[in-house]
């Protein structure tokens, strides 16, 4: 052998199956909900990554799901011009008083209009700019490819993406790294891929989701 | 003081190149009145077609059919000094541009924060190379001899009065500066070099040559201090481009754009100041102008930022008409704060600072696409959100939903579960009278939703929000 990998960075690169699940480092990105850090291998939000949540409506929980984690994020930073939460194309106007409310610091907080064309373009540049901690956005046509572009675009930027999709999207494979789906009857959360592990099988109840 | 001759030998021509597409084929500059009209300056490949400057326009014709001729234009070239003189500004403050062609810049002063001469000197060499201006510099502790040394030498330094008064002394005549005609009597009394001059009895000699000269020979040895008149950067910039042939794509405008906006750039660091809003003059044919103003939310500098932004402008332009000039006007100049950043902090390639992202986010989808979100003091829902940031205020502590409706819309749905309410809000009696009883609604499907309905009706809720 011309050089001697090391064993470490062998099974660190994950193209070894060892056939036992393997010890990771817990997430920084705790999701606020005991619940659900519970049911994800890495305790948390995949650190810079795409997560999708798939909604099959309007105003099930989205929020609600990352209000805890947006309100962590806004108050970690101190008062650097830097560290924004960036909404692209939000579908309704986000009420200043409930969100202050749910502990998100406004001022953090930046929303950018886009055209439905300009979305994922508009993403993709928050995402790679390393200037915001976390980007929410509402594409409305996203392919496998748009999806791809965005993830890597999470990776470059170290910056926690969301992508708010439609529920039927559920069946078309994507690269996000998380997606969980939210369910209204009975309303509860189903985790249907997740990076570094397997699904859980059972799906979490939405009331479960209290701190 | 030390003094910087900075001697631009073809700075009408330099002006012309730098902007030209073309600069290394064949190019003379044409002045002179329509009846006689000769060659003012050529450039290196004109020269090797045998164009000398002096030619008139017919015998050049006959030498060389295929080169380009701009007109000669003094008030270019007058733009052009002063641009330099701007330029020259951030390396000193004394900076004059009365004498032709030339900038004369003290520079002791500057060399605590620049580093000694050969540094200084290897940077203004170095700068006036990248903005395409030859130039010979010359450093004497005076600039009147700085300016006469700069006639024979280049990069010639003399820091100390006695080693002026040698180099004065070898100076031909002719180099000197003197008017042409006191030149040409010293020459016939035999005198050759300014030493002779010098050795004269200065009684005899103010006989012979009046007292203007004697003054000006007192200039060069620094024996009679003279102030100068010296340049104050202008608190507009204005650069124009004009093209001799017509421009139909916004494509084309680039190269130019980037030229100016370069040449902006350079302004705006002599000024050390950054720039908020720029308008770009697009003229064509019989007057008439298209404008594009670049607007930035705060002020910067960079050339390459400030290109990004004029250019995401620019390109979606369709352009009605073909396009002969292209001006940039920056008059809002505010002082220019650099964002702090800390020295230990590892970013990723490619990172931008915020600003920067949302210039570019600006840029392409409009200006008002950006906004920050601010609690206001007002029960009324609608008014209860401003996008001021700067004017907050402190949240009401009441259940409200997450995504509000810009227009409420009919709810319809039969099996609608009131959670909670109702929760009255009134308009105030000053403007349109509206009062309505708010409800938390569960709808059929499992949504929860703020919803109305009118005072002392009992029709179908109106959606106002979601809790989401």
């Amino acid at each position: 052998m011309a050089s001697v990998v090391a064993l470490d960075s062998l099974l660190d690169s994950r193209r070894v199956w060892r056939g036992q699940p393997q010890q990771r480092a817990p997430s920084k990105q705790p999701t606020g909900f005991a619940a659900l850090d519970s049911q994800l291998p890495s305790g948390g939000w995949p650190e810079s990554a795409l997560s999708e949540l798939l909604l099959p409506m309007d105003g099930i929980g989205e929020l609600r799901l990352l209000w805890p984690t947006l309100a962590r994020l806004s108050q970690a930073g101190d008062a650097s011009p830097d560290g924004k939460i960036a909404l692209i194309a939000p579908p309704y106007l986000p009420f200043a008083s409930a969100w202050a409310n749910a502990g998100v610091r406004l001022e953090k907080l930046q929303i950018v209009l886009a055209q439905p064309r300009d979305v994922l373009w508009a993403t993709e540049q928050c995402l790679r700019s390393a200037a915001c901690v976390a980007v929410l956005c509402w594409p409305l046509q996203a392919d496998d490819r748009a999806l791809r572009r965005l993830q890597v675009a999470a990776e470059t930027g170290q910056c926690l993406g969301f992508a708010m999709r439609d529920a039927k999207a559920a069946a078309n494979p994507s690269p996000a790294a998380l997606r969980i789906v939210i369910d209204t009857a009975p309303a509860q959360l189903r985790v249907i891929k997740c990076r570094g592990g397997n699904p859980p099988t059972q799906p979490i109840p939405l009331s479960a989701l209290a701190r | 003081m030390l003094w910087a001759c900075i001697l631009l030998p073809q700075l009408a021509l330099d002006g012309v190149l730098r902007r030209h597409a073309e600069p290394d084929q064949p190019l003379a500059l044409i002045s002179g009145p329509s009846q006689r009209r000769v060659l003012h300056a050529v450039n290196k490949a004109a020269e090797a077609e045998g164009l000398r400057a002096g030619q008139p326009l017919t015998t050049a014709q006959t030498l060389c059919h295929h080169f380009a001729k701009v007109d000669y234009d003094s008030a270019e070239v007058e733009r052009a000094h002063d641009f330099l003189a701007a330029w020259a500004y951030r390396y000193g403050s004394l900076v004059s541009r009365s004498v032709a062609s030339t900038l004369l810049l003290e520079v002791e002063a500057s060399f605590k924060l620049f580093g000694p001469w050969p540094r200084l000197e290897a940077r203004l060499r170095s700068d006036l190379s990248e903005l395409g201006f030859r130039h010979r510099i010359v450093l004497a502790p005076n600039p009147w001899a700085a300016r006469a040394l700069a006639n024979q030498h280049d990069g010639l330094a003399i820091s100390q009065q006695v080693h002026l008064q040698n180099a004065l002394g070898q100076l031909p005549i002719d180099a000197s500066g003197l008017p042409h005609d006191v030149c040409e009597n010293l020459h016939r009394m035999g005198l050759r070099t300014l030493q002779q001059v010098f050795s004269l009895p200065r009684t005899a000699l103010g006989k012979r040559v009046g007292a203007n000269t004697l003054q000006q020979l007192d200039r060069l040895t620094g024996a009679l201090p003279t102030p100068l008149p010296y340049f104050q950067p202008a608190d507009v910039f204005k650069a124009r481009i004009e093209f001799n042939y017509d421009v139909t794509s916004s494509q084309a405008l680039l190269f130019p754009l980037r030229r100016l906006i370069d040449d902006l750039a350079v302004y705006l660091a002599g000024r050390d100041g950054g720039v908020q809003q720029f308008l770009l003059r697009l003229e064509h044919d019989r007057g008439h102008v298209t404008e594009v103003s670049v607007g930035l939310l705060a002020a910067e500098r960079e050339s390459s930022m400030l290109f990004e932004f004029a250019r995401g402008r620019l390109e979606p332009l369709t352009l009605d008409a073909s396009v002969c000039a292209l001006q940039l006007i920056a008059s809002d100049l505010p002082a220019f704060v650099p964002a702090g950043r800390d020295m230990f902090d590892a970013r990723p390639q490619q990172a931008m600072p915020w600003q920067q992202l949302r210039e570019r986010l600006r840029a392409r989808l409009g200006d008002d696409a950006v906004h920050g979100l601010a609690v206001r003091a007002d029960h009324r829902p609608e008014r209860s959100w401003q996008i001021d940031v700067q004017k907050k205020s402190s949240p009401l502590p009441l259940p409200r939903p997450g995504w509000l409706l810009k227009q409420p819309i009919p709810l319809r749905d039969h099996r609608l579960r009131i959670l909670a309410g109702p929760e009255r809000i009134e308009s105030g009696w000053w403007e349109a009278d509206v009062r309505r009883d708010y409800y938390v609604v569960e709808t059929s499907m499992g949504q929860r939703a703020w919803a109305y309905r009118p005072v002392g009706e009992l029709g179908e809720f109106m959606l106002h929000g979601w809790f989401a």
